[in-house]
């Protein structure tokens, strides 16, 4: 059976769209950031679905690149995370507003 | 004979002499021997000798078209080039002169004037500087010059006004000055691009090659005239751009009688007149109608102004007023003569009020006074015998201001005047015109004289103050008797001596070019009407001086009116003139007040309104979300087994109590919204 | 397999300012690991590192080079940017020693290495003629630069704002990277000029695929640059950064970001760049306008600065808008007079500043008295970001309005000016307190004498190119001429 690109790329921006809703509405950072890896892995979807219809290999390259960013921005997010939490004990974005107008 | 390359190098030096006092000044100033003055002064003398040796030039050559241009490439990008250079002919001359001429006198008397300042060394610094930006100005050949040197006028004229800036009123005076004149400024800018755009020139030649090609015409060429307009409407302080010239007073009196009285107000007149030539009749008719109000507007201020240096900011409103009138009835050559003639009584004025206020606040200081005003003229009266010299130079400015022949005021008042009656005698229905020209004319003659007698005649009023007085040293009276000199018509109408016609060396060199705007009446045609005009207004404008000059005489020397009986019979109009109009009031009400308050608007919209509204409002769309999801996630299976309904409620109420969100999240929102208006935006 | 098909010496000696770069960040990495780390070895090693990249970029700066089979280009525009990356990179080093061991960091050797590795991302975005390229260029100069942001470990403020761009940055990234596999499925193919192609020969799969992907890859440049809407992360991220960092972000990622943006728009999107005129229109006038607006009311040098920065994209999305080669050079003019004076600014501000005082605008009152060299330098620094002349601040704002003039946006223009007006407003309040209040300052400015140096050097240069700007002005159109 063959999916029809558009069915994928449906499935990918609806995996996308809910990313960004977590991202927007969640209060633990952890969480949003786990949204944003949903946000990526969308993409990766997308890139995936293109890459067979088209037979090419360009979008698979792709991906292998936006998984090796997404595991670099996760050991940098949570270091910074961890840091953030050692001085304040909370990883609630709502408390961290020490800097506004 | 100076031709050629040597103008050049004598341009260049009259530029930059200044400018390298200026730098050696502001570094080196303080560690110089007598705090570096000397640079200054040395160099401003030499820029002197210079302009003068050009204006001898021009005697010689007796040349009327005269006219020489230089130019260098500055940016040359093949499409994008932008040339600097000079364009020297007799009006350039003659605007070189008089800037040079003022400026080394102000030079001269601030040696006295400033003597022990704590700034001095910067102070001659700035006088300086702004010589370099004036010469400037005159010197350009075209646009983009001219706006450099506008803008640095600016500067150093905001430098200077806020000289004493520990006292909190100069430094509030410079930067409005500052922000009003930029406000100008956006219309000049706006200006020059339109005229850039169409033109794709920025040199005067080749603007006024290109209007008279009708590469812009119509409505934009208007647009146009009046934007560059409105830079002229900043500088030279007129309505309703007015209000920063009599703060301006704060600063030190010979800064007010070279930038605000003689030059740098003049920059506006000098810049319409250059320019004179690109202006439609649309534009021309603005102009002169902005000219002739403020200079009746500002004439009635000046009436009830007691402080001795705000009667004379308002009197220049008017004075420049009349010059502009003057450019906006084609009659250009008048408004340039009347920017002679008055940068010269003018400064002689202000030097005169100079040496009053000096000599008031020597007494004052004496006395260990400081509560009293020594600008006040409340405070003064019967100073005729103590400073005579002040005395008689300033009676003599002030019978040129007021129109009396003999001096050169009359000279200069009388082509404008006759100007605009001719103005008006084509177009009857801009009658108003020389009805604001006589009034003011009759109102000027009235508060000048005002000034006179309520300073120098009369019973002293404080008559302690009185005793202290002293006439200044020589350093501050021989500018006051040079300038007072030169306002005798002798030297305007030279090779001739006819005292009541202004036929001389000024009108026979410099002599008006046609305009290049379609639909402007030729530079002759203009020239016979004044001709025509010229003797019903002298005769009119002889007869509202000697109206003004008498009521003053009989209500401050005579006391025949009380003034004080007027002004109350006068109430509302009184109280309307003494507090100017309410225009700062009104400015500051409308004007910045609800600038301000956008600012703390945006500000709010940012931070307090987006987290209420849109938050609280999304904030509840959030709220219904995470309840759904929290649910899912955590009132799901395990939780709902473990701990049932009781927890999940107290977990949603703590989320309500959070509706308050977290900023990060507002960020995002925001973008969002951002996001879908643009591809809304798009798809449309 | 023979390897040769896919790297030739040319392609590797065309991305040898890179590899120099990779191996001075890991050499002084190495340093740090051994215990050498003395501040100045380090620093000495991170700047022979940028002096050879530096050597190495102006061999390549011939003709047009293409590598790795398309993915990179090599030209007078790439090169310009190389060197402007450089320079930020160097002067920002020097900047920070001081800096950083008031703040107790300064024997980190992760800080110059971070520099660098960012420097190389921004290398690759702008040599990039492929979207994979971008991306990971993209990708590198932002997770150094989210460290960076968080650099000061025990700091609240620097945690907090390194977190905040964080999210947000990754946030964008998956927006961009989205518009990306949407142009790809369009397209067929991320290369530059395989878009051009399919986009001429009308073979595009979905025109929305193509506009979806555009206006995200859109989205994803304006987080990064900071155009409104996008920008509220900015004033935070910029306040919370230690202050040499924030010169930094505000200068070198939006010279890359609006570099990587001309080449997007005026090569692969180059026939339908009219489509979204309006859109940079608005983007334009809403970014100036806002950013000017809110930075009118800030206490806060650091913040004032970021709402400024805001401010100034909008003016250097005008040059996008119009996208010719006029307007393009007037960009690149002054994106070089922009990030040299912002990181002079942010430099004084970062040798005034101390525990809790000396980023309050009122904290500079009176600071003319006791340094009047460095107050006149900051006055020409304000001067020039408001565009005032004779400082190179005129010029570069000249030269792009006239661009914009030219091609008929007179209302942005107006806008642009009405908005250069309420700058100076800002910009004067730093001078006038700096000069105008006779109070006797109580800052203490800690500073390392070549930074002043530099300083004084920035200073001076933004005087002599507002007056004789001819020599930048042909590099920039010369590097202008090579993508226009």
């Amino acid at each position: 059976m063959v999916v029809p690109l558009e069915h994928v790329i449906a499935l990918s921006m609806i995996l996308f769209s809910i990313g960004v809703l977590g991202v927007l509405f969640r209060r633990n950072a952890i969480t949003i950031f786990m949204s944003i890896e949903l946000m990526l892995n969308a993409v990766n979807l997308a890139l995936v679905g293109f890459s067979r219809y088209y037979n090419s290999v360009d979008g698979q390259v792709f991906v292998f690149l936006v998984m090796t960013l997404a595991a670099a921005e996760v050991a940098v997010g949570l270091a910074i995370i961890i840091a953030l939490y050692r001085n304040r004990q909370t990883v609630n974005i709502d408390e961290i507003n020490l800097m506004k107008n | 004979m100076i031709t050629g390359n040597i103008i050049t190098d004598f341009c260049l030096l009259i530029l930059f002499l200044p400018l390298l006092a200026f730098a050696i000044n502001i570094f080196f100033g303080k560690r110089l021997p007598r705090q570096g003055d000397w640079v200054s002064v040395g160099s401003v003398l030499i820029t002197l000798i210079l302009s003068l040796s050009l204006l001898m030039n021009m005697f010689m050559n007796w040349d009327a078209n005269f006219s020489y241009e230089a130019q260098f490439s500055w940016i040359d990008l093949g499409a994008f080039k932008v040339e600097l250079g000079f364009w020297v002919d007799n009006i350039t001359i003659v605007m070189l002169a008089v800037v040079a001429l003022i400026s080394s006198m102000t030079h001269i008397f601030s040696l006295e004037y400033m003597k022990g300042d704590i700034r001095y060394s910067r102070y001659y610094a700035y006088l300086g500087l702004f010589t370099f930006s004036m010469n400037g100005i005159v010197l350009a050949n075209n646009l983009v010059s001219l706006y450099i040197f506008w803008e640095l006028v600016g500067v150093s004229s905001y430098l200077l006004i806020a000289h004493w800036f520990e006292k909190h009123s100069a430094a509030d005076a410079g930067k409005k000055a500052f922000l009003t004149n930029r406000v100008g400024d956006i219309g000049f800018f706006i200006g020059i691009m339109l005229i850039f755009t169409a033109i794709g020139s920025f040199n005067f030649q080749d603007v006024f090659a290109g209007v008279s090609q009708g590469m812009i015409s119509g409505t934009l060429l208007t647009l146009a005239g009046v934007g560059l307009f409105m830079g002229a409407v900043g500088k030279s302080s007129q309505f309703p751009l007015h209000i920063w010239l009599p703060d301006a007073m704060e600063g030190p009196t010979p800064v007010s009688a070279l930038m605000h009285a003689a030059t740098m107000v003049a920059a506006g007149v000098y810049l319409t007149v250059r320019l004179f030539p690109l202006f439609s009749p649309e534009a021309l008719t603005i102009i002169a109608y902005v000219g002739g109000f403020t200079a009746l507007f500002a004439a009635t201020i000046a009436i009830t102004q007691n402080d001795i240096k705000k009667v004379l900011a308002y009197s220049t409103v008017s004075q420049l007023g009349y010059m502009i009138l003057a450019v906006g009835v084609g009659n250009y050559v008048a408004a340039l003569f009347h920017l002679l003639t008055h940068a010269m009584f003018k400064a002689c004025l202000f030097y005169g009020s100079g040496s009053v206020i000096h000599a008031m606040h020597h007494s004052l200081h004496e006395l260990h006074d400081h509560d009293t005003d020594p600008q006040d003229m409340r405070n003064m009266g019967g100073f005729k015998t103590k400073m005579p010299i002040t005395h008689w130079t300033m009676v003599i400015s002030t019978l040129a201001i007021s129109g009396v022949p003999l001096f050169s005021g009359f000279l200069s008042k009388d082509a404008i005047l006759a100007g605009s009656l001719a103005f008006a005698q084509h177009h009857p229905q801009h009658f108003l015109l020389p009805v604001f020209g006589f009034g003011a004319a009759a109102i000027t003659a009235f508060y000048m004289f005002r000034l006179i007698f309520m300073t120098f005649h009369g019973e002293p009023k404080l008559p302690k103050v009185f005793e202290g007085i002293h006439e200044s040293p020589k350093v501050m009276t021989f500018p006051l008797m040079l300038l007072a000199g030169l306002s005798f018509f002798i030297f305007y109408t030279l090779p001739y001596f006819n005292p009541i016609s202004d036929h001389g060396w000024f009108t026979e060199l410099i002599k008006a070019g046609d305009s290049v705007a379609p639909g402007n009446p030729t530079a002759h045609e203009i020239y016979d009407g004044v001709h025509h005009a010229h003797y019903p207004a002298m005769a009119l404008s002889l007869l509202v001086a000697g109206l003004g000059i008498g009521l003053s005489y009989l209500m401050y020397m005579k006391h025949k009116f009380s003034a004080e009986n007027w002004a109350r019979k006068m109430g509302f109009l009184y109280k309307l003139s003494l507090n100017k109009y309410f225009f700062d009031e009104n400015y500051n009400r409308f004007l910045y007040q609800p600038l301000l308050k956008l600012s703390r608007a945006v500000a709010y919209l940012d931070w307090d309104l987006y987290d209420k509204y849109f938050i609280n409002g999304f904030g509840r769309v959030t709220n219904l979300l995470s309840k759904i999801t929290g649910r899912i996630d955590y009132d799901g299976l395990d939780q709902i087994l473990v701990d049932g309904v009781g927890r999940s409620v107290r977990r949603l109420g703590k989320q309500l109590k959070q509706v308050q969100t977290g900023r990060l999240q507002n960020y995002m929102l925001f973008a969002l919204v951002g996001l879908i208006i643009i591809l809304v935006i798009q798809t449309i | 397999m023979d390897i040769s098909q896919f790297f030739t010496s040319a392609d590797l000696f065309g991305i040898a300012p890179e590899i120099i770069l990779t191996v001075t960040a890991l050499s002084v990495l190495t340093l740090e690991m051994l215990h050498v780390s003395r501040p100045g070895i380090i620093l000495m090693v991170a700047a022979l590192g940028l002096f050879l990249a530096g050597a190495l970029a102006i061999n390549t700066s011939g003709d047009e080079q293409i590598l790795f089979g398309g993915m990179l280009v090599l030209n007078r525009f790439s090169v310009f940017f190389d060197f402007l990356y450089i320079t930020i990179g160097l002067l920002t080093l020097i900047f920070s020693q001081g800096y950083l061991e008031k703040r107790g960091s300064a024997s980190r050797g992760e800080y110059p290495a971070l520099i660098l590795f960012a420097i190389i991302g921004m290398m690759l975005m702008t040599r990039a003629n492929d979207l994979v390229i971008v991306f990971l260029g993209l990708e590198l100069l932002s997770l150094s630069l989210y460290i960076l942001v968080g650099f000061l470990r025990h700091d609240q403020l620097s945690n907090e704002s390194g977190l905040k761009y964080l999210l947000l940055g990754a946030f964008a990234t998956g927006f961009f990277l989205f518009g990306a596999a949407l142009t790809y499925g369009a397209a067929g193919t991320t290369n530059y000029n395989g878009i051009v192609t399919a986009i001429t020969n009308n073979t595009i799969l979905s025109d929305t695929y193509l506009f979806l992907g555009i206006g995200l890859l859109l989205i994803g440049f304006a987080f990064k640059v900071a155009l409104v809407p996008f920008h509220m992360w900015s004033p935070d991220v910029y306040q919370g950064a230690p202050t040499t960092v924030t010169g930094f972000l505000c200068t070198a990622p939006k010279a890359a970001g609006f570099g990587a943006l001309i080449i997007l728009f005026n090569r692969a999107f180059v026939d339908i760049h009219y489509q979204w005129q309006d859109i940079f229109w608005i983007l334009s006038a809403m970014t100036m306008t806002i950013g000017n607006i809110s930075a009118l009311i800030q206490h806060n040098v650091k913040r004032m600065l970021a709402f400024s920065s805001v401010s100034h994209a909008g003016f250097l999305i005008m040059g996008i808008l119009v996208l010719n080669e006029t307007s393009i050079s007037a960009v690149l003019f002054y994106l070089v007079v922009y990030s040299v004076v912002n990181l002079g600014a942010f430099a004084i501000v970062s040798a005034a500043e101390q525990e809790e005082r000396g980023l309050n605008l009122k904290d500079y009152r009176g600071l003319a008295a006791q340094h009047p060299w460095l107050s006149a330098a900051m006055t020409i620094f304000m001067l020039s970001l408001a565009g005032f002349p004779p400082t190179a601040g005129f010029v570069a704002k000249f030269g792009l309005f006239s661009a914009a003039v030219s091609q008929g946006y007179i209302g942005l223009v107006i806008i642009a000016v009405l908005n250069t007006l309420i700058s100076i407003y800002y910009y004067l309040r730093l001078v006038v307190n700096m000069y105008m209040q006779k109070e006797e300052s109580t800052l203490i400015l800690s500073y390392k004498m070549l930074a002043i140096v530099f300083v004084g050097l920035i200073a001076i240069m933004m005087i002599i190119l507002g007056i004789t700007p001819g020599y930048l002005l042909e590099i920039v159109t010369e590097a202008a001429s090579t993508v226009a």
